[in-house]
């Protein structure tokens, strides 16, 4: 277990470089929009005292180095500065958001898992029967649909003509439904790709040979031997598709009205709130690395045979 | 330009031509990628041909029509012929995608080799830098940029084609990484050959089959992510005809006509697949060893 501890803390310790260097990317990159980033932050109708406030709080007038060590300083205390659309703390409007897109992303990560695992199985075990093209054919679909016309779609079918589910909002369990099951398409199908090649892997290898030759149930050595080794490439992929969730969580967050961090975002981006924008990029980035973080710490419960050296 | 991919090329490669396309022409799935490519780039080409109409005139007095024979795939919100905008928007889908994918490229692949082949301090820099791209979700960094660039066409094309260069270097990095310990590297060292004339006539091509993969396969991703942003409306501005954004509008006549949320989401989803199965056919034609890793 110490093993695993220090394992861990190497992790946390590479974590924190990686999203050191992200977070002077995100600042670089405000500072260099073109023109004044204090008059930018301020918003098109303030006035000259307003953006020579905004100077001196934001620490402006200092040289780079300086506001970076000042950004940096802040973000260590959670605070992401002031929304220039609302005047309220960015750290409060992202946490408020927060919530309802954690909803919707854990929603689609269980359906991707609930559906994939089992079809990828089953597309390994009856490999290059019709079956598995059929699936082939789904995980392609599942790959190439843009998830916002999956989403209007959706609500096309099954909100206006159907009338099964709500088209926007997010005030029932029902609204849940079909804003999951978009976002959740790409994740089923990648998830499922990923269990077929990880399977077939798995079932040319010696102890499967073993395990059948010893007179195994086929329930016994598909499921007991072989799935649960190949499930462990399929947690990574798990983790590293939680980046396109959140990407596609923006667009189904957008199609659905879902009051999420990503609608949050696209409207940050258009009422040119900077402060936010920069916050919710910095979170969504620390959220995907952390999930991949933990994702290669279950590997060692998942895995005895992995030791962390 | 042909005579200069010979020259890098070497004979090996040229001879191997024949042979990748006997193995592609008999892969199913991606002489239909194939087919469905060709045909959108011929449709964008020829859309003057196929359709009389404007893609940009509006008549209000036509609006959100259904298909019928005067508007194949009906009208939008405007009166503007929806099959006309969907075949000009072509162009333009792939105008960015290929765009796109280039600019990946040059970044990403002489990153990828410099990175392979010098290894040491370069290496983790460079590597360094592509685990920070990485660590942005790739559609959210191509969001980001365009929020601070501004939206419009160039824009749009440098934020999607940024998010593919971390790819395109780790890649090459890897193919490089192999390449560089092989006998003819080490004979061409040998023999005093210069690192430019190592990395050109021997390494690269090479290491051109994975990225000739994931170009394709990139091509797929760059026109969801492009097309994603125009829905959003921080892409190509209209009146411009492009199928995101012509999605994002047409979303909000579902509840009168869905034909104009309809056909431009096909015309997305038939791209991206055409991609996605040609690349997939490509990786199966050029090195089978790739399934998995690509």
């Amino acid at each position: 277990m110490s093993g695993l501890l220090r394992y861990v803390l190497q992790r946390i310790l590479a974590l924190a470089v990686t999203l050191f260097f992200v977070a002077l990317v995100v600042f670089l990159l405000v500072r260099l929009l073109p023109g004044d980033p204090a008059r930018v932050i301020a918003g098109v109708f303030a006035t000259e005292e307003d953006v020579q406030r905004i100077r001196v709080q934001l620490n402006l007038d200092k040289p780079i180095p300086t506001q970076f060590a000042y950004f940096l300083a802040s973000l260590l205390r959670g605070d992401l500065g002031i929304s220039a659309r609302t005047s309220e703390p960015v750290t409060r409007e992202i946490l408020s958001r927060l919530p309802a897109t954690v909803k919707l992303a854990a929603a689609s990560t269980l359906i991707a898992a609930a559906v994939g695992i089992p079809l990828g199985t089953v597309a390994a075990t009856k490999a290059h029967s019709s079956l598995d093209f059929a699936i082939s054919a789904l995980v392609l679909f599942g790959i190439s649909m843009p998830v916002y016309w999956l989403g209007i779609i959706l609500i096309i079918v099954f909100a206006i003509h159907l009338r099964w589910f709500p088209a926007a909002g997010a005030d029932q369990l029902s609204s849940l439904v079909l804003p999951s099951l978009t976002l959740a398409a790409f994740s089923v199908a990648f998830v499922a790709r990923m269990t077929r090649s990880s399977m077939l892997e798995v079932l040319r290898q010696d102890y499967i040979r073993t395990a059948w030759a010893k007179g195994l149930s086929e329930l016994v050595v598909l499921y007991r031997h072989a799935l649960r080794n190949a499930l462990i490439p399929v947690l990574t992929v798990i983790g590293l598709q939680f980046g396109e969730l959140l990407g596609g969580a923006v667009l189904t967050e957008s199609v659905f009205s879902w009051p999420g961090v990503g609608r949050l975002l696209v409207d940050s981006i258009f009422s040119r709130d900077y402060p936010v924008v920069q916050g919710i990029v910095l979170i969504f980035a620390c959220l995907f690395a952390l999930v991949n973080l933990v994702v290669d710490v279950l590997y060692g419960f998942i895995d005895p045979r992995i030791r962390y050296e | 330009m042909a005579s200069l991919i010979r020259e890098f090329v070497t004979s090996e490669q040229i001879r191997g031509f024949p042979e990748v396309w006997g193995r592609l022409s008999r892969h199913r799935a991606a002489l239909v990628g194939l087919g469905i490519v060709l045909a959108l780039g011929l449709a964008g080409a020829l859309a003057p041909f196929l359709t009389p109409h404007d893609p940009i005139r509006q008549d209000l007095n036509q609006v959100l029509l259904p298909p019928s024979l005067e508007h194949p795939l009906g009208t939008d919100h405007l009166g503007r012929d929806l099959l006309a905008r969907i075949l000009y928007g072509g162009r333009l889908s792939l105008f960015i995608g290929v765009l796109a994918v280039a600019f990946g490229l040059t970044i990403g692949v002489p990153l990828g080799v410099v990175s392979g082949y010098y290894r040491g301090g370069v290496d983790l820099v460079v590597q360094r830098l592509v685990d920070i791209m990485l660590a942005f979700p790739s559609f959210l960094l191509a969001l980001a940029l365009v929020a601070l660039l501004g939206v419009g066409l160039t824009n749009v094309i440098v934020a999607v084609g940024i998010s593919t260069v971390p790819r395109f270097a780790r890649i090459v990095r890897g193919s490089v990484l192999s390449i560089r310990e092989q006998v003819y590297v080490e004979a061409a060292r040998a023999v005093g050959a210069p690192d430019l004339l190592i990395l050109f006539r021997h390494v690269l091509p090479n290491a051109l089959a994975p990225v000739i993969v994931q170009a394709t396969l990139s091509m797929g991703i760059t026109i969801l992510v492009a097309a994603g942003l125009g829905f959003l409306g921080l892409g190509v501005q209209p009146p411009t005809p492009e199928w995101g954004a012509m999605l994002g509008e047409g979303r909000l006549y579902i509840f009168h006509s869905p034909y104009a949320a309809t056909f431009p989401g096909l015309a997305i989803f038939l791209a991206v697949m055409g991609f996605n199965l040609l690349g997939d056919g490509l990786r199966d034609a050029l090195d089978p060893r790739l399934r998995g890793i690509l």
